[in-house]
Formats: C-alpha cells, structure tokens, sequence
C-alpha cells in the first residue's frame, strides 16, 4: 500500500481497515484524477455505510462484463477528491450487497444496473425494475458482452403497463398519471400524482422512455464517434459531455489537449451554460404565466445562439470538441465580437433584472414553492444548481479544476434558501459570473495548436473525467479495448442525481405548481434515460 | 410597472422576414419537391392554419431547443397561422423527431391514433429522418418511418429554426 496522508481520503481508508472491509489501493497514476480502491464484493455495502458516515457524496456507478468477469464501480466525492470503489464478482456470482441502504442516489442506479447487467443488490430498499419497460425480457441483460446490439427481439414493443407505482388509499385520495407524452415540447417521461385536492402527497417519476442504448452502441467506436455520440447524450449540453468524454479517452492514451485547445473548450462550455441559463429563466417565467420575461429571455438566447453560429459554426457547438482539442477557433475578429456580445448582455440583464425583482406576482409564485431544505440536498447529493441553491456548494471548476479552470478565477455563487425563487437567483448570478469567466478567458487565450496529436491507448486503459456542465457535474468512465475501439462508455448526467430531488421538492406544493417546480430543476430525460 | 412596458417599447418588433427559400444542396431540395407536393392537399383541406403537436419520441432534445426556437421573437411562428397544440386530438400535424426509442414505440403508435385525420407526419432531425448516430439497435427503432407513416422530413442535426420553418411552410403552403 502506499503512504497514506491524514486527509479524508486517508481517515477513510483506516475506518475501512477498522471496519474489515478488506481494500486494495492501486497507484495514483491509474486513474487521475480519482483515486482507486478495490474492496471485496462482501465489503460493497459496509463500504457505503463507512463513506457515508464519513460525509462522502455519492455520485455514481457502473458496471463492467470484462473478460475476467463482472466488475462494479462506486464513485464518491469529499473535498475534491474522487474516489472509485471497484469491486470483482467471483465466477457464477451475481449480486452484492446493496449500497442504496446507505445513499438515497444509489437507489435508481442500482436497479439500472440490475437491469442491465443482471446483478442483484442484496437489500435494495426498493428492487423494481428502473430502465427495463417492455424492450427486452426480465432474465436478458443488453450490457453483457453476449448481447447483440440489434437485440432478439423483432416484434413491435408492448406498452410497459405493469410497473408497480406506489399507491395511495384512503377517502378522496385521487391519482394523476401524466405522460410519457407531455402537453408541450418537451421530452416523455412519466410522472404519477398521488393528490388530496390540489396537494401533491406523493411524486413517483417514471423514467427510462428515452432509453437509446447509448453505453451498448459505443462499443467498437473510435475516438471520434465517440466523441459524437457523447455530444448526443443530451442534446443541451453537447458540449459538456463531449468534454467529459474527450477527457477520459485523453487519460485513458496519456495526452493532453494543448492550451489553447483547453480554453477555448472553456469558452464554449461557459457559452453551453450562458445559452441554457438564458433559457431556463424565461421558462420559469413562462410557467408562472409571465410572458415579458420569456419573450425577453428567449431573444437574448437566440441572440447568443446566432453568436454560436456566426463564431463557432453551430447554434447549439455540436461536434466543436474532438479526441485531443477542439475543431474550432477564435480569430481577432471573433474575439471582438464576443467580447461586445458580453457587455451588452449584462446591460440587458441589468434592466431585465430590475423589472422582474420589482415584480410581485413573480415573486408570489417563486417564493417558497417547491422547497429542498439544505440537509436534504445534502443526503441527496444534489449537484449544479439545485445543489447550489440549497447550500451545497460543489463545483467541479472550483474543486477539482481542470484545464483551463485551474488558471481562471472561478467565482461559484450561492443560494440556501432552497425554493424556485433560489434556483432562479443562482442561475442569474452564475449567469453573472459565466460573463466574467468568458472575459477572463479572451484575455488570457494562449497562442498555440487546436489539437494534440492521438497515440493509441493499450486496450484495457482507461479513463476517468468530471467536468462541471451547465446542470452540475458530469462523471465519464471509458476503457479501451484492442486497436483504439472503446471498450466501455460510461456517462452520468447530473440528472441522474437530481431527478430524486424533484420527487423530494414537490410535496405538499399544488399540482399546478409543478410545471415550475420541475423547470427550476430542469433535469434531462435523454441524459438519464441514456 | 412603468419600467416593463418601457422595455417593451425600446425592444420593439423584432420578427425577421423569412428569406426566399433557397434549395442550395440536396436536403433543401428533398424539402421543397414534398412540400410543394403538399402544398394543394394543405391549402384545401387545412385552410393554411396548421395545429402541430409535438412528439419526442427519444430525441437528445437538440430538436427541441430548436422547435422552442420558432417560438421566439425572431421567428414568430404563429404569424403564420400555424400553432403547437397539447393534445394530438387538436392536431393537423405530428412533429415527431427521434430516433424513436423501443420505450417510446407504443407511446408513439397511440398519439399517432389519437390524431384526428386528415394527418401529416413530419419527422424532424437526421436521427428522426434515418436513425441518425444512434441508429437501429435494442433500444432504438431508428427513423420515425419504421414505426409511423411520415409525410415530411427535415433533416439536420438538429435543423435550425429556418430550416424547421421553410420545411412547414412548404407544408402548409405560405412560402
């Protein structure tokens, strides 16, 4: 084992050891910048229990069908540092103890894993079905090496009309099934109401409608298609997981991405965030029934978006981030532009924001609707901006920089009071400190290449990234196979994370509350559903 | 209050012109020839107002970003008499884009069914018009074509607001 420090990383590792759960610490070059910690499969759950007691966030798992059998991930997070728990399943054994008992945020991504790969966790509080609707049998799982990517199934696919939701009983308690199809542009999901007049009692999300096989169909791929199809988990933020992505396959063949490259990635991903921020705002004001502030709100955005084009070649900056740099660049003239872009938008956020506060009716609705309390953002692990209107104060930017973010003054803004009119606020105040940010980065913009040259990694290595998105952190785990084709793809959404805070923060609102109730949070479907 | 309606003035009318249609490469072409197709069927039968109801049917939601797009000041749909509608029974037209998820095949069959006819399906984005990056697979039935008749379809990933307008213009025919 190596030398052990006497921070959290180090206090942990000793409660393991005080606890019995037998751990292996690989060396700090396997995985940058996560630490990585192999326990036995009968130490999964204690595992869990020690970390939480330790106050470390929970933010994520996968599962792998490696040739020597299947392997389990946990990652967890505490002052900046990451650590993978990894876990081998003997031969002919398939299941481990369950880590949801001890985290909320490992309930869903547990049964996803159930699903797709066929491991049982022992003790899950709540063993259903989670992705799985009616695509494919119980006892099938499309994530193990032996499933073909068309699938065996040729009929049409069968409603999924048997999923067990939560019921309430009792007199004039009434239930509201909405979905997957939504009354407006939105994505499908499902949302099933339990209510006593107009009170939501209790929330559960029907998720998994947008399930398109994106881990299973990145198998094979090389670094570019990869690349593309991480700029489609979800389509608003293109460009936070094509970075993700692009940084573990970085890792994973021991280049980095030239500076300039790295900021002018920045760029782009403070723009992803100016563009969804912008139009996060005049949707709430649009669920309140607000409509000045979403016509004015969208006509920024619109004009941002154009700006996108016009600079970068893309409204949206699909496909700008590529395997070693960016496929974009930044002339004199561009710069300029940007840089007036930037100042006129904070003149019209300055007047925009000094009618909408002035605003009562706005205020009427935004205030105290749709509540986390901070202690249960915390037990969620929230992260982004629901986690920061409700005092968690992650960034990936801040906490653990990565380039350019290391060399920026990263300004991370807060809220605690933990309502929609938090989560409006933070956004405008991130939005506020994205400006400053982008400024920062025309100013300090290095000279130099737009892409490192790619060396092909062994198979076998892999990579680990967390970029801060415009919805929070983004996790990517990718592994090589033989001849550059990625072996394993693992992206996770910030909204794997937050949707659980959506049920949370519901109840005890009305349900005509809920459209802005879900906008302030604003998860991603597709991000989720993968 | 004062302040509001102040903005309002000094904003003023932002609404661009559409600019002629312009069938520079193959997609806009494919557009022009079916809507102007379309055009006599849509001008008798729907009286050039247009109901859409909007379908994601497994999209990344870089579609969506831009059908929400034709609703800004910019471009101004509903001038052209053409309006998105919450339920498939008010509906002329489906804009399903896709790819069309496995999970969303029934979903999809049945607002197809709820739609009143006469209908038009217009499949919207490359993976909505042939699978696109995510293709056919387990999860995925590709094209919206595999699971629904479609009538029209706007390609790009994800097609800007002008393209999304001219390919429903065309439809309803106003252009």
């Amino acid at each position: 084992m190596t030398t052990r420090g006497i921070d959290g990383f180090g206090l942990l590792c000793e409660k393991f050891e005080s606890q019995g759960v037998a751990t292996r610490l690989y060396h700090p070059d396997q995985i940058p910048p996560a630490r990585l910690l192999e326990i036995n499969p009968a130490g999964w759950g204690k595992a869990a229990e020690t970390a939480q007691l330790q106050q470390w966030r929970w933010c994520g798992v996968w599962a792998e069908d490696l040739e020597a059998g299947l392997t389990v991930n946990a990652c967890l997070e505490h002052q900046g540092i990451y650590l993978i728990l990894r876990t081998h399943l003997p031969d002919g054994q398939n299941s481990l103890p369950s880590q949801a008992p001890h985290y909320w945020a490992a309930d869903r991504p547990e049964r996803n894993i159930q699903d797709m790969f066929g491991i049982r966790f022992e003790d899950h509080p709540d063993p259903k079905r989670w992705v799985r609707h009616q695509a494919w049998p119980e006892d099938v799982y499309p994530l193990r090496r032996d499933f073909p990517v068309a699938g065996r199934q040729t009929e049409p696919t069968p409603p999924d009309s048997t999923y067990p939701f939560l019921k309430a009983h009792g007199a004039s308690v009434y239930e509201i099934p909405v979905g997957p199809v939504h009354a407006g542009i939105i994505e499908p999901g499902h949302f099933r109401f339990q209510a006593i007049g107009e009170t939501v009692l209790h929330l559960e999300e029907r998720l998994g409608y947008v399930h398109k096989g994106v881990e299973k169909i990145a198998e094979g791929r090389d670094p570019s298609s990869l690349a593309r199809l991480a700029g489609r988990v979800s389509g608003d933020t293109t460009v936070g997981h094509a970075w993700a992505a692009c940084l573990a396959m970085e890792r994973a063949a021991g280049i980095e991405a030239p500076p300039r490259a790295a900021f002018l990635r920045g760029i782009l991903a403070e723009r992803e965030r100016v563009i969804n921020h912008l139009w996060d705002l005049g949707a709430l004001c649009n669920d309140v029934g607000f409509a000045f502030g979403y016509y004015q709100f969208g006509r920024l955005r619109e004009l941002w978006v154009r700006e996108n084009q016009a600079c970068f070649g893309h409204r949206l900056l699909m496909d700008r981030i590529v395997p070693g740099g960016v496929a974009c660049d930044l002339t004199p003239d561009t710069a300029k532009r940007m840089r007036q872009a930037i100042v006129a938008l904070r003149k019209e956020l300055d007047e925009l924001i000094t009618i909408l506060d002035g605003n009562s009716s706005l205020e009427d609705r935004f205030l105290g609707a749709g509540f986390l309390s901070p202690e249960l953002a915390s037990a969620l692990g929230a992260v982004g901006f629901v986690g920061r209107a409700s005092g968690q104060s992650f960034d990936v930017r801040k906490d653990v920089p990565y380039p350019p973010y290391q060399q920026l003054k990263v300004r991370v803004p807060m809220e605690d009071q933990g309502d929609v009119s938090s989560r409006f606020w933070v956004r405008h105040k991130e939005l506020r400190a994205c400006l400053r940010l982008l400024e920062q980065m025309l100013d300090g913009m290095p000279a130099g290449e737009l892409v490192a040259p790619w060396l092909i990694p062994d198979a076998d290595s892999e990579g680990f990234a967390a970029v801060e998105g415009w919805r929070g952190e983004i996790l990517c785990f990718v592994r090589f196979g033989t001849d550059n084709t990625i072996g394993r793809y693992w992206p996770r959404d910030p909204s794997v994370i937050n949707w659980p805070a959506l049920e949370k923060l519901t109840l005890g609102n009305i349900v005509p509350d809920f459209p802005v109730c879900n906008k302030s949070v604003n998860a991603s479907y597709s991000g989720h559903d993968l | 209050m004062l302040r509001l309606y102040f903005k309002i003035f000094k904003t003023g009318m932002l609404t661009e012109k559409l600019p002629k249609a312009k069938p520079a490469h193959e997609a806009d072409q494919a557009v022009e020839q079916i809507g102007h197709a379309l055009k006599t069927v849509v001008d008798r039968r729907f009286r050039g107002s247009l109901a859409i109801r909007q379908v994601d049917a497994g999209s990344c939601n870089g579609c969506e970003l831009e059908i929400h797009a034709l609703n800004n000041v910019y471009y101004d749909i509903e001038r052209f008499g053409v309006h998105f509608v919450a339920s498939p029974r008010h509906a002329d037209v489906l804009m399903v884009t896709g790819p069309v998820s496995r999970h969303m095949e029934a979903a999809l069959r049945h607002t197809y069914e709820a739609t009143a006819d006469p209908k038009w399906v217009v499949a919207v984005g490359d993976c909505g018009v042939c699978g696109g990056e995510f293709g056919v697979s387990y999860a995925s039935c590709g094209a919206v074509g595999n699971v629904i008749p479609v009538d029209l379809t706007i390609p790009g990933c994800p097609p800007t607001p002008q393209a999304l307008l001219q390919g429903l213009l065309s439809l309803c025919g106003r252009s």
